[in-house]
């Protein structure tokens, strides 16, 4: 039966009725994607395999496509330097006299941080593991703010580590795959970062609007930021390790908080992924469900708290190892029940800001229970109530150097 | 499609001159509203909507966004068809500049109800500048068919 002959032979479409049906489809296929996408959530799966295969492809294309500006950009800055060797040798001597009275400064509040951290027995956060890596795209639209990174799986990079240049917090990995990493600018509009101001403690959220300065909300306190104020990460949540440098704060044409962010001093080029795991995150959460819960704090008129929970709640030192000596302050790492974090080999130095130990036991308060927080508020009493109850209180050290001064935490 | 997609990777590099970035502008943005004008297509929806998940995969954004946007545009584009032939460049330069404008305000509604947060009006503004500053290329395509049809000549 020839063409001709069949009764479908005969029909035509109309273009514009067939060109619109196609239009629907695909935005109905568009709307799909769009809903089914989970760009937000934490875990690595949801990344997807498209998005895995698609900066497989595109990182090494970047690299190469980026190769050329990388490498006029090195030539011009030796010609510079070149020029401006003198200039530059007496800034450098300059700012070298400066740096050597911050390093005594350092040395000693060093030693100073280390006695009180061994005295109040806090353990310190585990030093934190860095991979370098490169930039290799770059996207700056309002909608997304995002970069690739050549470092991925192999290398054990995760979706949550914390990305940093040289100069600050730059963003945080949403995606992995072998050789790549999406990185998650500061500025993208689903960036939240927790942070506080270095001056004043106080704390806020750092939401990005795909600008180039990213507002601050949930601001708290009274008169919490002024004009310059530095902003650290506040290590809330535990998704950022506290202490890493953010910017500066400054008003907003719009009446709003907003940071100019340090990572915007030089050109993000390369970049440390910190394989920072919070202490939730390597906890045995198994074996911590399993501890038996204490019983519940009777009420002001009922039954009486059980002396032994009174006793143990002024200890402070929530380890069941005695804190070792002063020399290695940061070697008190939190050791989990499984041992799965890593050895305590410490180079401060290596380190991009020094943390303090508030971070674990601001952590670690999900381990609190109510029931365990009798007359004392503090953090560390009602900490050890819980994890010191099975192997009692530990013996404190004797100190060969007690501080003469008042303690400063 | 691949001219396009060049241009985008190449205007992805992280490239600072001077302290500022390269622009990022919607490449296939002049796609959407060159195909739409040049005449109805069964294939062009489904070209813009593989351009659009490249551009998000590529910027890292919500899979299906961009996609959505441009088919946005290009229905825009599309349903004012009639009202944009025979009209002169300037013209043609100002319809390109609203179907632009109501896929980024749909981008706009979109990552907002996705995010809920705002984004930034200002960064919008430059994007939406260095789109439209495209209509040249748009212009091309739509020439190069007129130009290839003998009932136009």
């Amino acid at each position: 039966m020839s063409l001709r002959d069949n009764p479908l032979g005969e029909l035509k479409v109309p273009l514009t009725w067939a060109a619109a049906i196609a239009l629907v489809v695909a935005v109905v296929a568009a709307t799909a994607i769009l809903l089914s996408d989970r760009r937000e959530t934490f875990k690595a799966e949801a990344y997807g395999v498209s998005r895995r295969a698609s900066d497989k492809v595109l990182a090494p294309v970047g690299d190469v496509l980026a190769t050329p500006g990388r490498w006029t950009g090195a030539g011009v800055d030796t010609i510079r330097d070149y020029f401006a060797a003198g200039s530059q040798n007496r800034q450098l001597k300059a700012e070298l006299k400066e740096m050597r009275q911050w390093r005594d400064v350092a040395i000693a509040l060093k030693d100073e941080n280390a006695r009180y951290r061994t005295l109040l027995g806090l353990k310190t956060d585990p030093p934190i593991p860095m991979v370098a890596a490169r930039i290799v795209t770059d996207s700056r639209g309002p909608f997304a703010d995002t970069r690739l990174a050549n470092a991925g799986s192999e290398r054990g990079v995760k979706a949550g580590n914390p990305v940093m240049s040289e100069n600050g917090l730059v963003g945080r990995v949403i995606g992995v795959t072998n050789g790549a990493s999406r990185v998650l600018l500061l500025t993208d509009i689903a960036s939240r970062t927790p942070v506080m101001i270095d001056r004043t403690n106080a704390r806020a959220i750092l939401t990005g609007d795909g600008g180039p300065n990213p507002r601050l909300d949930y601001l708290r306190g009274r008169d919490p930021i002024r004009e310059g104020d530095r902003l650290l990460t506040s290590g809330d949540g535990g998704v950022v390790p506290r202490g890493l440098p953010v910017g500066t704060a400054v008003k907003g044409l719009d009446g709003r908080w907003r940071v100019v962010l340090a990572s915007d001093a030089a050109p993000i080029d390369f970049v440390r992924i910190l394989l920072f795991e919070d202490f939730t995150q390597v906890v045995n959460q198994k074996e911590l469900s399993q501890t038996p819960t204490p019983p519940p704090t009777p009420g002001p008129g009922g039954a009486t708290v059980k002396p032994e929970v009174v006793a143990e709640a002024p200890v402070p030192a929530p380890a069941p190892k005695a804190p070792p000596a002063a020399a290695k302050p940061s070697s008190t790492k939190a050791k989990s029940a499984d041992d799965a974090a890593p050895d305590t080999a410490t180079k401060p130095a290596a380190k991009p800001n020094p943390k303090t130990g508030d971070e674990t036991s601001a952590k670690s308060a999900p381990a609190r229970t109510p029931a365990t927080t009798p007359a004392a508020d503090r953090k560390p009493a009602a900490k050890t109530s819980v994890m010191a109850k099975p192997n009692g209180p530990p013996k404190p050290k004797p100190q060969p150097k007690p501080p003469a001064d008042g303690a400063q935490t | 499609m691949l001219q396009v997609i060049a241009a985008t990777i190449l205007l992805g590099i992280p490239l600072r001159v001077f302290g500022l970035q390269l622009p990022e502008p919607i490449f296939p943005m002049a796609l959407a509203f060159a195909w739409a004008v040049i005449r109805p297509s069964i294939l062009a929806p489904f070209g813009i909507l593989l351009l659009g998940l490249f551009l998000d995969l590529f910027w890292g954004g919500p899979l299906g966004l961009w996609a959505l946007c441009l088919l946005i545009a290009y229905g825009g584009a599309l349903a004012g068809r009639s009202m944009m032939a025979g009209q002169n460049r300037a013209i043609l330069w100002a319809w390109y500049g609203v179907t632009t404008a109501t896929a980024m305000v749909a981008g706009y509604l979109f990552v907002m109800l996705d995010s809920r947060s705002t984004p930034g009006l200002v960064p919008m503004a430059w994007q939406f500048l260095a789109t439209i500053v495209l209509y040249p290329y748009a212009q091309r395509l739509i020439d190069l068919f007129e130009d290839a049809d003998v009932r136009f000549r």
